[in-house]
């Protein structure tokens, strides 16, 4: 008896985070996928009516409106944090010589969470109060800034927090990057002549690859999650012009008790992130082979 | 021609200095802009601008803000909301990272027939949009009887953070050499003692690693938070979010700011403590992750 235990305490200690994994992310993803195709309102009902409720989700004008959000939101922040936080990493990258602290200011919002990140810029870019009375009193006249009442301009300042908090991290990503490059490589390119803007565009970025592909993946994972940040930011207002996805869901399954569009909404979402995720670790995968 | 190359680099250098020097302005503005608004009255607020210095500081919007700001039809400020958080974070911080390291242990150096498996099946849990996991986990804390509790939370937190501690562990255990497992087996110690007495002496690092993304990432926590906590256990981000769409009366930015302020200070004293773990942190789990 006390063998058997002794053999198999390995299974034993990982029994209970294994259950708790199958249970409550395969199985559940299993229930949320089976009530996507049952006609439940505001309590699950095991009536099962085939894609009706996808078919309703992609009739809906509301859905439309996230998913084109999300397209925009995912393109430019994932864009504009990459180029920022490369182009911070790479002038950070010269021997400067501060560079501790100015690291720490660059990658701070990162330990806030996205609920004050979007109070925070909800009074900055408050039209009337906040930015646009700046720059007025700065002696730009004139100057409007109303993006976040705006319904075809609020998605933008999602994108502009969302980049105000993440691209330290790309910066860190690419800075650890950086570091990791063979100082005899970047030493016999110069002894060959080659320009800092060569030495860069054609020698460290190509290098640079795989923290290319990590940042993406991970900023399309915040950007997918970008809940709390729309939530605090506009509300997914006005009206429902600036929501993404996981605000459609999160209203369709709790506030308006349609949990089968709902589970419909979040299964899309899931399929998502997988798109995004299997030729990612396929790619990972192949790399560790060879 | 020497000196004019030297020129040239000095220009160069200024420039990127100048350009860092400007982000950084850039990445502190809304951090000063809380800070500042949060100690001005609202007149000051109203004929002043962002970057303006508080004429007359004062501390009213703090203590708004703290103990009696309208979160909704309750009027009790932030105050009970940041305890709630408190009571969320602890426990369920604890719980994950002592889950976490006996599973990254076990996955790392005691590795069976389906073990790997495990992993990677862990692995890509880490990814999930949540959404896909909200409304089945509602039905089973309304059965448990854990809805609208901390308890609940607790559970949900622990649930899903342990993919990622799992992980951190797991990583950080490879990289230490099988043969020290070997040499403590012959010598009769077995998986708890090994545990015990050869990986704790050297996980510290990992340890701080692990409780500081846990701790940012709970307490920063709303989508959990928002669903399964009721009026009187909600954490506090889900409290700031209200405060500030609670329109009771004129709106005052100055008590929105210090409730954000307030909100999001735990996490920039970790960060400032133990910025170099908590980079270390997000770099591992989102690389590796």
């Amino acid at each position: 008896m006390f063998n058997f235990l002794e053999k198999n305490l390995p299974k034993i200690v990982l029994a209970p985070t294994t259950i708790a994994m199958i249970v409550c992310m395969y199985g559940f993803i299993l229930w949320t996928g089976l009530l996507s195709l049952t006609k439940s309102r505001m309590m699950p009902q095991w009536e099962f009516v085939g894609l009706d409720q996808y078919f309703r989700l992609f009739n809906n004008p509301r859905w439309d409106v996230a998913v084109d959000n999300l397209v925009v939101f995912l393109i430019l922040f994932i864009l504009i944090a990459l180029v920022l936080g490369l182009l911070l990493a790479i002038f950070l990258d010269q021997k400067i010589r501060v560079e501790g602290a100015i690291r720490t200011i660059y990658l701070y919002p990162m330990a806030i969470s996205f609920i004050v990140t979007g109070t925070a810029w909800k009074w900055i870019l408050n039209p009337g109060l906040g930015i646009e009375k700046l720059m007025n009193d700065w002696g730009f006249i004139g100057f409007e800034f109303r993006w976040l009442v705006e319904s075809d301009m609020a998605i933008y300042t999602i994108v502009i927090a969302a980049v105000w908090q993440s691209s330290g991290f790309v910066m860190a990503l690419f800075l650890a990057g950086l570091r990791g490059v063979d100082d005899n490589l970047t030493k016999a390119a110069k002894i060959d002549g080659a320009s800092t803007f060569r030495l860069y565009w054609h020698i460290i970025l190509p290098l640079m690859r795989p923290v290319f592909f990590s940042a993406i993946v991970i900023l399309t994972h915040i950007a997918i999650k970008s809940f709390d940040l729309v939530q605090a930011l506009t509300g997914g207002g006005p009206g429902y012009a600036s929501d993404l996805p996981a605000n459609f869901m999160y209203t369709y399954s709790f506030n308006r008790a349609q949990i089968g569009v709902g589970a419909a909404s979040a299964m899309i979402m899931l399929f998502g992130v997988l798109a995004v995720l299997i030729p990612y670790l396929y790619s990972e995968l192949r790399e560790k082979k060879s | 021609m020497n000196s004019f190359k030297l020129t040239n680099i000095n220009i160069g250098r200024t420039l990127i200095y100048l350009i860092l020097l400007f982000f950084a302005f850039i990445y502190l503005a809304p951090l000063y802009v809380m800070f500042t608004t949060s100690l001005k009255d609202i007149e000051e607020i109203r004929s002043g601008n962002l970057m303006a210095l508080p004429m007359d500081p004062s501390l009213y919007a703090w203590k708004k803000a703290w103990s009696s700001a309208c979160t909704g039809s309750e009027c009790e400020g932030l105050a009970p909301f940041f305890w709630n958080s408190v009571r969320i974070v602890f426990p369920a911080v604890i719980i994950s990272t002592i889950l976490g390291a006996f599973n990254g242990y076990a996955l790392a150096k005691w590795k069976f027939k389906g073990s790997e498996f495990i992993f990677g099946a862990l692995l890509f849990g880490c990814f999930i949009p949540f959404q896909v996991i909200l409304l089945p986990m509602a039905k089973l804390l309304g059965s448990l009887g854990l809805a609208n509790t901390v308890t609940g939370l607790v559970l949900v937190h622990v649930i899903y953070g342990v993919a990622f501690t799992t992980l951190f562990f797991r990583n950080y255990y490879v990289g230490i050499p099988t043969e020290l497992v070997k040499a403590a087996k012959l010598d009769g110690a077995g998986f708890f003692a090994i545990f015990r007495h050869v990986f704790i002496p050297l996980s510290t690092p990992i340890f701080v690693v692990t409780i500081i993304w846990q701790f940012t990432q709970i307490w920063n926590d709303f989508l959990f938070g928002v669903v399964y906590s009721g009026s009187g256990t909600q954490p506090i981000t889900v409290a700031l979010n209200n405060l500030v769409n609670t329109s009771v009366g004129g709106k005052e930015y100055n008590v929105d700011m210090a409730a954000a302020v307030i909100a999001a200070f735990p996490t920039l004293v970790v960060y400032v403590i133990a910025g170099k773990y908590f980079v270390r942190g997000l770099t591992a789990g989102a690389v590796k992750g």
